[in-house]
């Protein structure tokens, strides 16, 4: 586990660039900062400077090695590496709000953002005018588009949305690609057509994420809950109501299984049964501090009743890597099939590294610990008193 | 002279009524879930659990068909005070068993009966509530709770 902090303030999203040795990310701000590995640390090697409001998505196509951002002030730039400088080039996105996520399509010859205004805008390059063009998935989307995740094929698209589900539409550029092969979600895929829709009980659609051969998509929202759909005739939708806060960004390891993590400041693990059709936590991914456990004294034991009213000694620090919410999470080695290391990002502004070998040992071999709330009770209050007032005479040498 | 002295009505104008494309909630077709009662459970039937002892069962009849669809005030209101009711006639050394005997689901519910009992705070309720809290959360954890927060269609 490598953990590095960047930076004081959150940030916002990252990428990685195809050998994992750059990153992008942008620092709270309306600037990409991108960073190269020297030795084990980071320097900053440039600086994207376009945007004039906060970036809100990052994009690094790993084959064409082209970046793509968007941002708050509703536009999207595709910045391509001329010699040793960041050339930008601006997409008109036709949007009237902020864009808030931005993917490059498996093969890199479209990217898609979902914004505030509504709509997923799927823009692609014509040739003939030497501009980026954009399409829009407008319908039956009834609110901000939070995650977006496209499936292997190229064509197929899934969209996290506030109005609280996750569909699968179609964006098939005809200019762009033959017709695709029929896929358990469907086999009719025009331009805008939804392929899936979740049903709407829930909460905000934080991430979605298709697995490695697309059969499957997972998403995690704002209800605390993790839910995975199997395609097919009548899709299968399997859900988990964690005990946890809610999850920020999910992603599939394996086929089966999911990396997920958010408000806890801690990944977790979910494994999905196909044959049963359940999904069931598999542990914290954390590395856990070596905290101390000495004994109180009396008088600790007192002034914890009074201002507490528990005698219990719980501190109120995290022990996690990341001391706040993990907004982004990246594959770093391997690919959704078989993932070997991923990579988080979180608003305490730093990054971890995660090797998933170690991890998944470290939390098979320790208990996972759930922290508590302290919480006022008059007659637990008596009775904590009479058993600390018996240990603190014992402490004392009274009795 | 800075007052407008022309009409301000238009301040009063909620103009996102007037969004063509404002949001509006989809509501599943109301399936006429009245409340922990039907023809099965009158106040006397529970009455009788209550007497009895039984509390498992006046709990679990109690939480089953929670008035989440409907909009009726009324019969939200009815299975509020029947729970709370239930709930205030456990023994504390009680609690614990029966938050073990319901299934995810049902904590959830539970969570959004007591967080409903916690709007309205009467003499003693709160303290039933914060032990029926405690045992609930320490089932459910931190995602009842957030359950209970994000939940657009209430008990």
């Amino acid at each position: 586990m490598a953990y590095h902090s960047f930076l004081l303030e959150p940030i916002s999203c990252h990428a990685w660039n195809k050998d994992r040795t750059q990153i992008a990310l942008c620092p709270n701000n309306h600037d990409v900062h991108i960073y190269k590995k020297e030795g084990s640390g980071w320097t900053r090697i440039h600086v994207l400077k376009e945007h004039n409001g906060q970036v809100t998505g990052i994009d690094w196509a790993p084959e064409s090695n082209r970046i793509v951002t968007c941002g708050t002030d509703r536009n999207a730039y595709v910045w391509t590496l001329k010699g040793s400088v960041w050339k930008p080039t601006l997409v008109i996105l036709r949007i009237n709000r902020a864009a808030r996520c931005v993917k490059w399509s498996p093969r890199e010859n479209k990217f898609a953002v979902g914004s505030g205004s509504r709509l997923i805008s799927v823009c692609y390059f014509e040739q003939d005018n030497d501009w980026w063009v954009c399409k829009h998935i407008k319908k039956p989307i009834r609110s901000t588009i939070l995650s977006l995740d496209w499936h292997p094929n190229n064509v197929l698209l899934a969209a996290g949305s506030c109005d609280f589900k996750c569909r699968i539409f179609s964006a098939y550029i005809k200019e762009l690609e033959d017709k695709p092969a029929p896929t358990p979600w469907g086999s009719k895929m025009p331009f805008g057509e939804v392929m899936f829709e979740s049903s709407g009980a829930g909460g905000w659609v934080h991430d979605v994420s298709f697995s490695a051969s697309g059969n499957r998509v997972a998403w995690a929202s704002h209800d605390s809950t993790v839910a995975i759909a199997e395609g097919g005739k009548t899709p299968v939708v399997a859900s988990l109501c964690s005990e946890t806060l809610p999850l920020l960004c999910i992603t599939f390891i394996t086929e089966n299984s999911l990396v997920a993590a958010g408000h806890d400041c801690y990944p977790v693990l979910f494994i999905y049964d196909a044959e049963k059709g359940t999904i069931t936590f598999g542990g914290k991914l954390d590395v856990p501090k070596q905290s101390s456990q000495r004994g109180m004294t009396a008088r600790e034991r007192f002034q914890n009743l009074d201002k507490k009213a528990t005698a219990e000694n719980k501190e109120a620090v995290l022990e996690s890597l990341h001391k706040n919410s993990i907004s982004q999470i990246s594959i770093l080695e391997g690919d959704k099939t078989k993932c070997a290391k991923f990579c988080t990002t979180g608003m305490d502004g730093g990054m971890a590294i995660w090797d998933v070998k170690v991890s998944l040992l470290l939390a098979k071999s320790l208990p996972n610990c759930v922290t508590h709330i302290v919480y006022i009770q008059a007659y637990r209050l008596v009775l904590n008193l009479f058993q600390t007032l018996e240990s603190a005479m014992k402490d004392l040498k009274i009795v | 002279m800075a007052k407008n002295t022309l009409s301000s009505r238009f301040r009063k104008v909620d103009i996102d009524e007037f969004d063509e494309n404002k949001f509006v909630d989809e509501q599943e077709e109301p399936a006429e879930l009245q409340g922990p009662d039907g023809a099965e459970i009158t106040c006397m039937g529970l009455n009788v659990l209550l007497c009895t002892g039984d509390m498992m069962t006046a709990f679990h009849v109690a939480l089953r068909n929670p008035p989440i669809n409907t909009k009726n005030a009324a019969v939200k209101e009815r299975a509020q005070a029947i729970v709370l009711r239930v709930l205030t006639s456990f023994r504390s050394s009680e609690i614990e068993t029966a938050v073990r005997s319901l299934d995810r689901n049902g904590v959830d519910l539970l969570m959004k009966y007591i967080y409903r009992g916690f709007e309205k705070p009467t003499e003693n309720s709160s303290v039933i509530l914060l032990q029926w809290h405690e045992k609930a959360f320490a089932v459910g954890g931190l995602g009842s709770i957030v359950r209970v927060l994000t939940a657009r269609k209430t008990v």
